[in-house]
Parts: C-alpha cells; sequence; structure tokens
C-alpha cells in the first residue's frame, strides 16, 4: 500500500515537472497574480532578455498596494505610486496579461479578488509576489508568496524552482466561544508557536474549530500563517470549500464541475499521514486576542496585562521586547482594555471581506465612533463594498461616524495616503505590527473586526464580548 | 547576477531578533520601478529620526562603514516576500549575511540576488558577533567552494549549504535561462495535466 500522503505532499507531487539528483524541483504554477509593487522588475526583466509571458491567461493583475482609497476618478496624486500603477497597466497591455484596472468594479486586494472570482481552486499552485498569498490555501491550494525575480521566472516558465517544505500541523479542537472569531485563533496560535515556529514547513490547519470555519473565517486563518513563518497554510476542501466556489466566476462550469469536485475529494491528507511538527490548541480557552508589541506573537487576550522583559525567555527576547515597549509608549504591567486607541482601520486581506465588515456593522449599530477616533473602513474589493452597500452596511457604519472608503490595502502597509501619524495608536483587522508598517513612529495593535469596532466606539481597547 | 566564491571583509553585528522586512526597508521606499538605489531605505527607521536627524547605526559608524557581511539575530527578513530587502542591502554593499535563522523568503531572495545568507548554530553567531563588534580591525573571510569562515584570528567556522544554491551563486547562474532549457518537460507536464484535470485550461 501507498504511504499516506497529506494535502501538501499531493499538491506537490501533483506539480512536479522534473527532480534533479540534489533533490531540487521545478514545481509547476497554475495560477499567478501580480500586482503594481513586486511586478515592474520582473516584466523589465523579460523584456530585457526578449523573454515572453507563458500562460498570460493563467496571470491576473490588479492594482491595490499604492491606490487611493478615496474618489478614483480623481487619479492619484502621488507621482511614485501613479508611476507603479501606471507601469503595471502597460505591462499587462504589452504582455498580454488580464488586469482589473482601478475603475473596474472587481478590482481589490489581490487576495481578496482570487478566492472571489473563483480562480483560487483546491489542489492547484498559486502564487505572488506578495506574502499572504498564503490566503488561498483556506482552499486547500498550495499558495505562498515569491520575490521578484521568482515572479520573472513564473511569468517566463510557469514553474518554480523549490524544495519540499515540511509538514506541520496546527489542530484546534472544541468550539470557539462566543465573540472569538478566526483572527483571535490565528493571533492566539502565532502566540504559541512564535513568529518564526512555522519556518520551512507548511501549515495545515486541522480539527472541529477549523472544520466548521466559513471560508472567509479559514482565508483570515491560512492570510496570517506567514505571521507564524510559515510560507503558506493548508485546509483540507469540503462542502463548504465547494458551496462557496460553486457558480463563481472562474470556477468550472456544467460536466467539469462535477469532474473537479470528485478529484477535490481526494485531497485531503490520507488516515496516518505523518508530520514533522504538531501543534494542539484547544477553542475554547482562547479570548479575543490583542497584540501589544511589534511583532505578531506579541499577543495577549483582552482580559490580560501588557507583559514586561522579566517575562522574557532570553536576553535578546527581554531586549526586543524593552525595545517594543518603548516604540509602543506602553508600560508593562497596565491592563490592556485601558489603552486608549486614536485610529481604527478594518480591512486588509486578512479581515476586508464581508463577514468582517459584518461583525463592524454589528457592533457599530446604535453607537458613535468615540470622540478624538478616526475609524476607516477599506473595503477588500470593489464587490466587497458592493455587497456591503446592498445590505446597508456602509449607511450602518457611516451613520455611526465611520470613515466608509474605497477598495483597496490602505492603512495595511502605509503605501497610499492613508498612514498613521508618528505616536499614533491604531486598533487594526490587518496582519502587521511592525515599527512602522502603518506609518513612521505609528503603533499598530492588532485584532478582529469586532474588537477594532468595539475599540471605535470605547475609544480604547475593550473586550466586544462586554458590549453585546 | 554577481557571482559569490570569496569574500574578506568588515562585518557589522545586528544582534536584534526577528529583524522583519519593514525594518529593512519601510514600505514607502517600494514605490520605484527599479532594483537599484534602494539603499537610500535601509534600515531607513534604525538610522534616521523622523526629523531626519542621522542616529548612532552600526553601518554609519566608522569602523563599520565598508562592512559587506552582516552577522544578525534570529528569524531575520521575516514578514514582506519584498526583493527590494535584499536589493536595498547589496546596494549598500552587503553580500553575505550570517544568523541563527532567516525567514524563508527572504532567504530565497538573498541567492537570487549573489548575497550569501549562512545559517550557524546560536553560539558560532554569538562569537562571530563579538568579532564584529570590532569592526575594521576584525575582517571574516567567507570562502563559498570551501563552505568556510575564517577569522582574523585563524579560528575556522564550517557551514552548510544547499547544494544547487552554492552551484547557482558560485557561477552567478540566471536561472531562468536553466528553466528554459527543460521548456520540453514544461510542454510534457501541460498536456499531462490538461488530460487529467481540462477545467485547469477552461
Amino acid at each position: 500500500m501507498a504511504k499516506p500522503r497529506t494535502l501538501f505532499d499531493k499538491i506537490w507531487d501533483n506539480h512536479l515537472v522534473d527532480r534533479q539528483d540534489d533533490g531540487t524541483c521545478l514545481l509547476y504554477i497554475d495560477r499567478h497574480l501580480i500586482h503594481e509593487v513586486t511586478s515592474p522588475q520582473a516584466f523589465e526583466g523579460l523584456r530585457l532578455a526578449g523573454r515572453r509571458v507563458r500562460r498570460p491567461e493563467a496571470t491576473l493583475a490588479v492594482p491595490d498596494h499604492n491606490v487611493p482609497t478615496t474618489d478614483r476618478s480623481l487619479g492619484i496624486d502621488d507621482e511614485e505610486s501613479r508611476i507603479q500603477v501606471e507601469t503595471l497597466r502597460a505591462n499587462c497591455a504589452e504582455f498580454e496579461v488580464p488586469i482589473f484596472d482601478v475603475d473596474d468594479i472587481r478590482q481589490g486586494i489581490v487576495h481578496i479578488i482570487g478566492p472571489e472570482q473563483g480562480m483560487t481552486q483546491p489542489g492547484m499552485t498559486i502564487v505572488c509576489g506578495d506574502s499572504h498569498t498564503s490566503t488561498h490555501g483556506a482552499f486547500g491550494a498550495l499558495a505562498f508568496g515569491i520575490g521578484t525575480s521568482e515572479v520573472e521566472h513564473v511569468l517566463a516558465t510557469q514553474t518554480l524552482i523549490q524544495r519540499p517544505a515540511h509538514n506541520m500541523r496546527i489542530t484546534v479542537e472544541g468550539d470557539l466561544p462566543l465573540g472569538v472569531t478566526a483572527k483571535d485563533l490565528v493571533l492566539a496560535m502565532i502566540g504559541q508557536i512564535g513568529t518564526a515556529g512555522g519556518t520551512g514547513h507548511v501549515i495545515e490547519y486541522a480539527g472541529k474549530a477549523i472544520r466548521e470555519l466559513s471560508m472567509e473565517g479559514r482565508m483570515t486563518i491560512c492570510n496570517m500563517s506567514i505571521e507564524g513563518g510559515a510560507r503558506a497554510g493548508l485546509i483540507a476542501p469540503d462542502e463548504i470549500t465547494f458551496d462557496y466556489l460553486k457558480g463563481k466566476p472562474m470556477t468550472p462550469k456544467a460536466g467539469a464541475w462535477e469532474q473537479a469536485v470528485a478529484f477535490w475529494k481526494t485531497l485531503p491528507s490520507d488516515e496516518g499521514a505523518t508530520y514533522d511538527k504538531e501543534v494542539t490548541l484547544d477553542a475554547k480557552d482562547i479570548a479575543p486576542q490583542v497584540t501589544w508589541g511589534t511583532s505578531p506573537e506579541d499577543v495577549v487576550p483582552v482580559t490580560g496585562t501588557i507583559p514586561g522583559p522579566g517575562d522574557a525567555p532570553s536576553q535578546a527576547k527581554a531586549d526586543a521586547i524593552a525595545r517594543s515597549l518603548e516604540y509602543m509608549g506602553l508600560t508593562a504591567g497596565t491592563p490592556v482594555n485601558e489603552v486608549a486607541v486614536d485610529k481604527v482601520f478594518i480591512g486588509s486581506c486578512t479581515n476586508g471581506r464581508i463577514e468582517d465588515l459584518r461583525a463592524a456593522a454589528a457592533v457599530a449599530e446604535g453607537r458613535k465612533v468615540a470622540e478624538g477616533v478616526h475609524a476607516m473602513v477599506v473595503p477588500g474589493s470593489g464587490l466587497v463594498k458592493e455587497q456591503a452597500e446592498a445590505e446597508g452596511l456602509d449607511r450602518i457604519l457611516t451613520e455611526a461616524g465611520f470613515d466608509w472608503r474605497e477598495p483597496g490595502c490602505s492603512m495595511c502597509l502605509a503605501m497610499n495616503a492613508d498612514k498613521l501619524k508618528p505616536g499614533e495608536r491604531c486598533a487594526s483587522t490587518s496582519n502587521r505590527n511592525f515599527e512602522g508598517r502603518q506609518g513612521p513612529g505609528g503603533r499598530t495593535h492588532l485584532m478582529s473586526p469586532a474588537m477594532a469596532a468595539a475599540a471605535a466606539v470605547t475609544g480604547r481597547i475593550t473586550d466586544v464580548r462586554g458590549l453585546r | 547576477m554577481d557571482k559569490f566564491d570569496r569574500l574578506t571583509a568588515v562585518a557589522a553585528p545586528l544582534p536584534m531578533v526577528n529583524v522583519d522586512t519593514d525594518k529593512i526597508i519601510p514600505a514607502r521606499f517600494l514605490k520605484t520601478i527599479k532594483r537599484t538605489g534602494l539603499s537610500e531605505g535601509l534600515f531607513h527607521a534604525l538610522r534616521r529620526e523622523a526629523d531626519g536627524t542621522v542616529k548612532d547605526f552600526v553601518l554609519d559608524r566608522p569602523a563599520h562603514r565598508e562592512a559587506q557581511i552582516l552577522v544578525v539575530g534570529e528569524n531575520f527578513g521575516c514578514g514582506s516576500s519584498r526583493e527590494h530587502a535584499p536589493w536595498a542591502l547589496l546596494d549598500a554593499g552587503i553580500r553575505c549575511l550570517i544568523g541563527p535563522s532567516f525567514a524563508d523568503i527572504f532567504h530565497n531572495n538573498c541567492f537570487k540576488n549573489g548575497i550569501l545568507p549562512i545559517i550557524l548554530p546560536q553560539d558560532q553567531v554569538d562569537r562571530l558577533m563579538e568579532i564584529a563588534e570590532r569592526g575594521a580591525n576584525a575582517t571574516l573571510t567567507v570562502d563559498l567552494e570551501a563552505q568556510t569562515i575564517s577569522t582574523a584570528d585563524g579560528e575556522s567556522i564550517a557551514f552548510e549549504i544547499d547544494p544547487w544554491k552554492k552551484h547557482c551563486l558560485l557561477n552567478g547562474l540566471d536561472d531562468i535561462g536553466l528553466t528554459l532549457e527543460k521548456d520540453t518537460r514544461i510542454d510534457g507536464f501541460e498536456e499531462k495535466q490538461k488530460l487529467g484535470q481540462p477545467w485547469l485550461y477552461g
């Protein structure tokens, strides 16, 4: 009998074009997403070498990192941002790559639109010059971020030179308590394994609490795999996956659908498959999570206090905590729910989907954004925005005093005009709390959309469970 | 890509853990369509105050200004996939990194740009960190062919490296060119995949 294989092993084996004696593999890439920031140098490389794009139809481009979240018809003020977006447009025209341009309703964050269009499917290999490509693993696709040299390699050859990753499994048993979301779960997992805990591994998420998540929740989990050091996260495809995909514009149609589903059902890890690393969590122990420092592993329950250097296992970590506290303007021992915020950012490829906006609106309804707080909601795509407006979420949010914007990456990485000022503190649904991530000197606290909305209406980090 | 075979150079110590790619080069410096000129943004928040005045960062000190090697803390290069991080290091003359661990994407991106990232056990990194503190008085010699790091005092430390990556680095190979030589295999793969999973080609 064949050796039991993991979901990762199966996708890997299915995409092997060549394997050298030294173990280096040539892996076929089914789908390639590109955006304006990490692709211009790759297209330039193709041009200089006289190479073409091997499969433009397996490639999709979208401007997202630099685009303004205000009125698009006014163009982009920042010259460098404008040039990047124009360069993407020109490169797509020259190399015949499909693009969802700024004025297209389907435009949005690259990792929101792939699933939304049904471009992301189980069993595929998907890459993008962006580390949050791990998002697509929620569908049981092997999806990971690559650098620009590799973007060029994929454009030219539809393959990548790789070595297989190690298998890791995180099993979350039990039920998530009321008011605790996928974001809290993934932050708790990163807190446990650390920001390098998944290095060299692909993490498969398993267990009852994962299986019961919606596709959007699963995307939130897989999205932040990279924050745990893993290039990719995976969740076995199931009926929830198939229901989500059915009827999406780019999914298989008619007879091909049944054929695809039958194939997808063969993908989940075999009984008895082994993992190089295993971690288990119990969902019932997880409270809403908040980061306090400048690494995503710097996470505490909202019911906790800010840690100090004395809590560190090593001198290097103690130094890192001291540095983080200074940067964040926090004192060890302070209860998390006493920390006041200036800004709130709800959006990003982690939490910019319709369920995230519904969760924020549910908290905002009938309340007002606290005095002195600016709270911004940036839908993940034009279609998410349209859906939210059809449901009246924009009205609930704007009546509560939230700023309702156009889609894009926005203040997750502050490449457009949306950024924190030095010293400003932000409750953010994004994925990274690195120093300066949301603007030089800005201070980021990562949390779920419901928690961010709660912070907006109270003006401080708040346990959303107490608001209900 | 420039070859990497042997390098004798000043090493600079950067003992912080979890140095992320935003710290190596903040996002606002990524608004370029070129690979060059990125050293302006390198470690920007560590080097400059908000008002632009210069801080006392190791690479700006006389003893380390000429450094081509960085000795770093664990999980260096975590976060974003931006190749601007190795481009910025290269633009500032850095050709070799030595640390206990690197984030996967960053590690890979280094090799694509002729930068050698070397992984060593923490105690050996600690030892090299001490030597790096001495700056211009204590150069290191990195020999990729022999897979050794030699100190000015005659100490020698061996390191491991993926044989394929070593081969590409030693010869400055363009791996797209190498892959294109396997074009017929890629064609063959596509034909087979099209039969088994036709919906992927719809």
